[in-house]
């Protein structure tokens, strides 16, 4: 087992169980791509399908902290009164 | 007869560093080495530092899977991949090294009409730029390979192939070995354990870089350091679309010699050789996420041993000997980053994921022609920082995204 990942759900699972989306960014291409702790996104891809963001130490993989973003990119753009469906982000 | 003990050194230790060089390369692997030897011998440029924070060859150089093959799918890949066995091929006598270097072929498998497709995009690609690449079936697999298991009782039964015949294997460590001696005989100094901690600039042109051991005036620095660009790249305020991942591999026990060829799966995301020594070295896909902790997985070794297994199962009893784990720069669109940045002096290679080593004399050679005409070469062109910003990119995800 590489770690643990602490779902906001489940708690602690294998790391295989999720899915990595990539640090949250504002920059299409270029990541900051840090040696310390680095706020990502992630989904629980075999337990309850949880979109969620964890803070992580990527020279020791020691996961900080996670949380569920409150209001999800759907509900944002609602509230905004646009009505497309965004795209998800590739898993 | 008394010579044949005496202790040589591959290059000379060089005692403290100079106050000032014409060029200082960062990351002392077969990149940074090959770019300093070709400096030398080609520009005749021999006021160069290859500066690295650990001992040559510590970093992917060293840890990679040693395949060599040109059979990528855009044309601006397969041209410079193609460049690059040719130089290898030559290498050795160019050294006067044994680079142990075997052009044994190169299969990878298709386990689907999309696979099928996928090989054959590649080789017609392939035979444009006259790279000698085909697709066969499993008649002619089993003559090449007659030990592979190609029965329907699989997961994935194979249904085709793309032969390479170029392709091979190489012993790494001689690669980077003999281009350190290369290059020390051609008067670059080699300094091990000497980390960079900042590249000094004014009016946007690099004027030196400090280190662990004092600081050093240059007027260019060339970065080719793999995992660890962001970090170097930051120094000088350049950022890139990077994100660094490990990389995994493992051999077995030595057995018996049985494979002669390179076995690639993407879909099983494995790559298998039998090394000179007869251990099967099987190396597979980076971990999703980023990460600089270059710790082996339990996961990797198991799905890896299971896919080998349904193409050898006859390895069932071997043992594994040893793993490990490097650290790899991959970029958006799996080609690399080559060549001049927006700060004046600074130059990079990376955005390598898991393919620079294949390309190291090519990228030693542009590279150095580069520092030397102040021109970017046609054949790195499509592989400019520049090409992120003005969106042209150059994918090679079908060619590359399984490493090997």
């Amino acid at each position: 087992m590489s770690f643990l990942l602490p779902c906001p759900n489940c708690g602690p699972r294998d790391v295989n169980e999720f899915s990595y989306a990539g640090e949250v960014t504002k920059r299409p291409n270029f990541r900051e791509n840090v040696a310390g702790i680095q706020r990502e996104w992630w989904y629980h891809r075999l337990g309850c399908e949880v979109w969620f963001q964890a803070e992580r130490d990527t020279r020791t993989n020691e996961v900080i902290r996670v949380e569920i973003p409150s209001a999800s990119p759907r509900e944002g753009i609602a509230a905004h009164g646009v009505t497309e469906t965004p795209d998800m982000p590739a898993v | 007869m008394k010579d044949i003990f005496r202790v040589r050194r591959m290059w000379r230790p060089r005692g403290e560093l100079k106050r000032r060089y014409d060029v200082v390369i960062v990351g002392a692997g077969s990149h940074g080495l090959s770019t300093a030897y070709y400096l030398a011998k080609n520009h005749g440029i021999t006021d160069v530092a290859v500066l690295d924070k650990s001992y040559i060859g510590s970093g992917a150089a060293g840890r990679n899977t040693t395949i060599i093959r040109a059979n990528y799918r855009t044309p601006q890949g397969a041209e410079f991949y193609s460049a690059s066995v040719k130089l290898y091929e030559g290498l050795a006598a160019d050294l006067d090294f044994n680079l142990l270097f075997s052009q044994q072929g190169h299969l990878t498998l298709a386990h689907s009409d999309r696979g099928i497709i996928t090989a054959n995009e590649r080789a017609e690609v392939n035979r444009l730029l006259g790279i000698d690449s085909r697709v066969i079936y499993p008649d002619e697999i089993a003559k090449l390979c007659p030990e592979m298991n190609l029965s329907e009782e699989v997961t994935w039964p194979v249904m085709a192939a793309l032969y390479h015949p170029p392709g091979g294997i190489i012993r790494h460590d001689a690669v980077v070995w003999g281009y350190a001696r290369g290059a020390d005989r051609g008067g670059v100094e080699i300094h091990p354990y000497t980390e960079v901690t900042g590249i000094e600039r004014s009016n946007g042109r690099v004027r030196g870089v400090q280190t662990t051991r004092g600081d050093i005036e240059c007027d260019t620095v060339i970065s080719c350091t793999a995992g660890w660009s962001t970090l170097v790249a930051d120094l000088a305020d350049v950022p890139l679309p990077i994100t660094t991942h490990i990389l995994q591999a493992f051999v077995t026990e030595p057995v018996k010699p049985f494979l002669d060829v390179i076995i690639v799966s993407s879909q099983m995301h494995i790559y298998v050789s039998q090394t000179d020594r007869g251990e099967f070295l099987i190396g597979a896909e980076i971990e999703p996420y980023t990460t600089y902790k270059g710790i082996g997985t339990f996961p990797f070794l198991e799905y890896s041993a299971k896919h080998t297994l349904e193409l050898f199962p006859q390895l069932e009893r071997a043992k594994i000997l040893r793993s490990w784990t490097g650290l790899c720069d991959l970029s958006p669109d799996y080609s690399p980053i080559l060549g001049v940045t927006e700060v004046d002096g600074f130059l990079v290679s990376c955005g390598w994921g898991t393919y620079g080593f294949k390309a190291a004399p090519i990228v030693g050679t542009t590279l150095a022609e580069l520092v030397a005409t102040k021109q970017t070469p046609p054949l790195i062109a499509p592989f400019a920082l520049e090409r992120f910003y003005k969106d042209e990119l150059v994918s090679e995800l079908a060619a590359a995204a399984v490493s090997h």
